[in-house]
């Protein structure tokens, strides 16, 4: 493995009861690669994203994270995870942006942003708060720090919870559906600072329905259908000249639309 | 005989029913949470069973066909068991579906008549105590199941993705927001419980009720009732005072 691979997934497989949602799927991330993830509902991209950030666990195939094995295909075919702590200091390569934000209602804007990084990975007071506040003055939200979640604008919610996550100082940050929960005029603003990421060449990837900007950000463009990775490739490629005739289908009924 | 001398006689059974209310909370509202996840216990010790297969050698016959399905019944029935689940189940309808007042009854007299036990005088007191918290257990139990199942899975999962373990979640992220949920079903049952303390009155232990009743055969007199009706007020009052402030500290958000 390539030392600027990120993120390795190999042969990924899941299936709930009797559903097989991935069925195989092999994704390796390159340091500073933006990775857009289209498909029809249903396909499993937010089960890949859930599965790659061990939110869901995988029934076989291998994942690793800087080189370091989160999960393998044992000798019985079924997976096997690290241990708790490897997977706790795997779990501070990746952070996730969900679709409807997840913020603590109860904690400030700066507590959400600062309390993971201080109380779980230890890290000094001051450091934390002077890189929230750097943070959330590049996402132009430098007046919101004594908010509660409540008090904002979905949009700016939203960008607290990119801030949160990159408060954790990830190597890779995965995205689902960033701003479907959001007002059309309000997707605009976190769209920007996603892009704002990609130009400062952040990890990224990002499931999405918004096809103007993955073709806009990424530099590879994934279409997943029925489990599967169809079609990947430079944007343009898939976007202007699709190899399959799934993808074809699939970006016609997008542009109908 | 007037107002404030009666309020004199009754200090002392007030303070017995300030203490009942006083210890009830000490020890239900924590012994709640503790049931409640016993109620919310998912633990299946023969889940493994779900997927077992019951094949007799004889095939074809009419009787091992029923054999074979009075297996699987049972197999994937055991699956399903939950121990812990069950057993606080019961619990919590047995406390919910029957009178407190015989709940009192049982504990105070359940040891002699049962297993025939010498009862001392201290025990009346206790039995006040352990009656009055397991009721209350369980009725905060539900109230902080349902508080906690209302808290959306989101929040479990954006904390886990941030690395926090299942304590700091718990207790950092999801226990201050079921408080806040849960306040004012909490008030409910505590002003119930002021008013409660009086059932100490069947095994006869000597709170401000019985006091009340006692004077009042005396002197044939209903001030005492009186008295009593207003220090139940009061007291309902004080804590409907401080629960209001309670609900006011956790409504900066929402
Ligand atoms: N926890 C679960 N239990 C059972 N089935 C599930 C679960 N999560 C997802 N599925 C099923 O897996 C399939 C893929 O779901 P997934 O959410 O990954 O799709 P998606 O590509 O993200 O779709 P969308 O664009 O609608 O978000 C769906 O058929 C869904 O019903
Ligand atoms: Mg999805």
């Amino acid at each position: 493995m390539d030392e600027s691979t990120i993120l390795e997934m190999k042969d990924i497989k899941k299936s709930f009861d009797n559903l097989d949602v991935l069925k195989g799927i092999s994704l390796s991330v390159k340091r500073g690669e933006v990775i857009a993830v289209i498909g029809p509902s249903g396909s499993g991209k937010s089960t890949l994203l859930r599965c790659a950030t061990l939110l869901e666990k995988i029934d076989s195939g291998s994942l690793l994270y800087m080189g370091y094995t989160a999960a393998y295909t044992g000798e019985d075919g079924e997976a096997v995870y690290a241990s708790k702590q490897e997977l706790k200091k795997i779990r501070g390569y990746f952070g996730l942006v969900f679709q409807n934000f997840n913020l603590f209602p109860h904690y400030t804007v700066m507590k959400n942003i600062t309390d993971a990084p201080i109380s779980v990975r230890k890290r000094g007071k001051k450091e934390t708060y002077a890189k929230a506040r750097e943070l959330l003055c590049k996402m132009g939200l430098e007046d919101k720090e004594n908010y509660y979640p409540y008090q904002l604008s979905g949009g700016q919610q939203q960008r607290v919870s990119i801030v949160r996550a990159l408060a954790m100082e990830p190597q890779i940050l995965f995205f689902d559906e960033p701003t479907s929960a959001l007002d059309p005029e309000l997707t605009g603003e976190v769209l920007k600072v996603i892009r704002k990421l990609a130009e400062e060449h952040m990890t990224m990837v990002i499931v999405t329905h918004e096809m103007e900007f993955a073709r806009a950000v990424a530099d590879r463009v994934i279409f997943m259908d029925g489990g599967v990775i169809v079609e990947q490739g430079e944007p343009e490629q898939v976007f202007g000249n699709p190899n399959e005739e799934r993808t074809k289908q699939f970006l016609s009924r997008y542009s109908e639309r | 005989m007037d107002i404030s001398s009666i309020f004199l006689r009754l200090s002392e059974g007030m303070m017995r029913s300030v203490l009942i209310f006083t210890l009830t909370l000490v020890f239900s509202l924590p012994l709640g949470l503790v049931v409640s996840f016993g109620r919310m216990s998912k633990w299946a010790p023969f889940a493994g069973l779900e997927n077992a297969e019951c094949r007799l050698r004889s095939k074809g016959n009419k009787l091992a066909k029923l054999a074979e399905k009075l297996c699987l019944l049972f197999t994937r029935g055991l699956a399903k068991f939950k121990p812990v689940q069950l057993i606080v189940k019961i619990y919590i309808s047995i406390m919910r579906g029957t009178p407190l007042m015989l709940q009192l009854m049982v504990v105070y007299f359940g040891p002699y008549y049962i297993f025939g036990m010498e009862i001392s005088s201290d025990y009346r007191f206790y039995a006040v105590i352990i009656a009055f918290s397991i009721n209350y257990a369980a009725y905060f139990a539900e109230i902080y199941r349902g508080g906690i199942e209302s808290i959306p899975v989101g929040q479990y999962e954006a904390a886990e993705v941030l690395g926090y373990g299942k304590g700091q979640t718990f207790f950092k992220i999801i226990l201050p927001q079921v408080i806040k949920r849960i306040l004012p079903s909490v008030t409910n049952e505590v002003i119930t419980l002021v008013k409660d303390t009086s059932l100490a009155f069947v095994i006869s232990y000597a709170e401000m009720f019985t006091a009340a009743k006692q004077i009042a055969a005396k002197e044939s007199s209903t001030l005492p009732f009186v008295g009593a009706a207003v220090f139940y007020y009061v007291f309902n009052l004080l804590v409907a005072v401080i629960m209001e402030k309670a609900e006011k500290s956790v409504s900066y958000y929402q």
